[in-house]
């Protein structure tokens, strides 16, 4: 059911006037703070029976419970963190109350890392998000300290330790200067989560490649290619091969294999045989038998 | 930005904000009063007007699926606007409520929204909202007790298909 804006306000009108009406409205003696999933107790006055509702969009409780007793929380029982409302409803009375419950000790990290593979030499390239969490999964807003280590097998590591704010916290890194797989820690206390990133070679830097007869054709071979930190090119990676002459064109696309790219063209005399791979250019060869 | 810049970059904001309040208002539904604080400062990503008016206009939603699960107590009506955690949750509480033969209505009255948070990756984005609303409690049907009441919600939001959906709803001491 939800209300339409002329019943709204009469029925909730209604419903606190007949609550005012039928009931004495009193304040409940509760503690205004309770952490999640720990015990507390309330206690009572008068004489006779009631039930007390504790509600909240995280939890629903209701009591049945004798008044001038103590009404005892047990371990567990309220777990979810944020902000309720109590009412002690009695034969004669009500009593209300608000409170939050709020986030135990930090034991779980939500971790988001990103990328999980990009190139050497990255400023800022990799990000990593932590969310905290009590044992209940509420997040703790309290400010943790979070501490971040990205480390590969050699080379110092970076570490960085930054206070969450409202339950987050974020960093920045760079990727290594030499391709390879790192280990990207996240630790609060005692909890700690673990993310791989794969830092690959970058762009290739100085594509060369010599040219030599090969019959009637012409080899062209280039030179190992590495990133411009001396990673190797991974196999696999495209390099193309253009051949001009008179206007016509031929181009020829090769995976590199063992760090070289290698193939024949026609022996075309004076033409232009240029080389690229991705967004890098290297060197022209004016081919004379 | 400019003074005048970012009265530019909040128009399109306030309209999306006031058409969405007159959709609303059409359909007969009560409408809270919402205000949308200056989004200039949420981190380590720029946060785009179309962006904030999305994520309001879902936060929003999200306040009435919630009141209309926990008055029926049916959790389906939250798989459009909660996700994960928040909607394992809320799920929970209607459970809860189910057993004990418990409902409880909250009527939204008014949100002062604050986006305080966008990750870096653009996969989350965190807002705080100082919200008053009303809420009854209702036994086997029969009216219990009915209270203002005032708090702070912290929501953290991410990008579904077709929508920002709540993932972390959680009041917070203000």
């Amino acid at each position: 059911m939800r209300f339409r804006p002329t019943l709204s306000l009469a029925v909730w009108g209604v419903a606190i006037l007949v609550t005012f009406a039928s009931a004495q409205i009193v304040p409940l003696a509760i503690p205004q703070h309770v952490e999640a999933g720990s015990t507390f107790s309330v206690s009572t006055e008068g004489s006779g029976k009631a039930v007390l509702y504790i509600v909240g969009p995280g939890q629903a409780l209701r009591h049945d419970v004798q008044l001038g007793e103590k009404i005892e929380f047990a371990p567990g029982e309220l777990h979810n963190a944020g902000h309720y409302s109590a009412f002690l409803v009695g034969p004669s009375s009500t009593q209300t109350a608000e409170f939050d419950v709020i986030a135990a000790q930090p034991s779980t990290l939500s971790f988001l890392a990103k990328p999980s593979r990009l190139p050497v030499d990255s400023h800022a390239g990799i990000s990593g998000v932590v969310y905290v969490f009590d044992a209940f999964r509420n997040l703790v807003l309290v400010p943790t300290d979070v501490s971040f280590e990205l480390s590969q097998g050699r080379g110092a590591a970076q570490t960085r330790t930054v206070a969450t704010n409202n339950g987050v916290v974020w960093v920045k890194l760079d990727s290594a200067s030499q391709a390879g797989t790192a280990q990207f820690l996240a630790r609060v206390g005692g909890v700690a989560e673990k993310r791989v990133i794969q830092q690959v070679p970058g762009e290739p830097c100085n594509l060369r490649m010599s040219a030599h007869k090969s019959g009637a054709w012409v080899e062209v071979e280039t030179e190992p290619l590495r990133d411009c930190k001396g990673n190797a090119v991974p196999d696999g990676t495209i390099v193309t091969f253009i051949e001009r002459n008179n206007g016509a064109e031929s181009t020829v696309d090769v995976p590199l294999k063992r760090g070289v790219a290698r193939t024949n063209l026609p022996a075309n005399d004076g033409a232009t045989i240029s080389v690229a791979t991705g967004v890098v250019m290297g060197n022209e060869i004016r081919w004379r038998p | 930005m400019t003074k005048s810049g970012r009265a530019q970059a909040v128009a399109p904001l306030l309209v999306a904000c006031s058409m969405f309040g007159t959709l609303l208002l059409m359909s007969g539904v009560e409408q809270p009063a919402v205000r949308v604080a200056n989004t200039d400062s949420v981190g380590p990503r720029a946060l785009e007007t179309q962006t904030t008016s999305a994520v309001i206009r879902d936060y929003l939603a999200a306040w009435n699926s919630l009141s209309h699960a926990l008055d029926e107590n049916d959790a389906h009506l939250l798989d459009a606007d909660f996700t994960g955690l928040a909607r394992e949750k809320l799920s929970d509480t209607i459970a809860g409520q189910q057993k004990l033969g418990l409902r409880t209505l909250y009527q939204d009255r008014q949100h002062d929204v604050h986006l305080i948070f966008y990750s870096p990756e653009g996969l989350s984005i965190q807002l705080l909202d100082s919200v008053e609303y009303d809420v009854q409690v209702l036994d086997h049907d029969k009216v219990q007790a009915t209270q203002h009441v005032r708090t702070q919600y912290l929501a953290v939001l991410t990008p579904t298909e077709v929508r920002w959906k709540v993932r972390i709803f959680q009041s917070t001491p203000e």
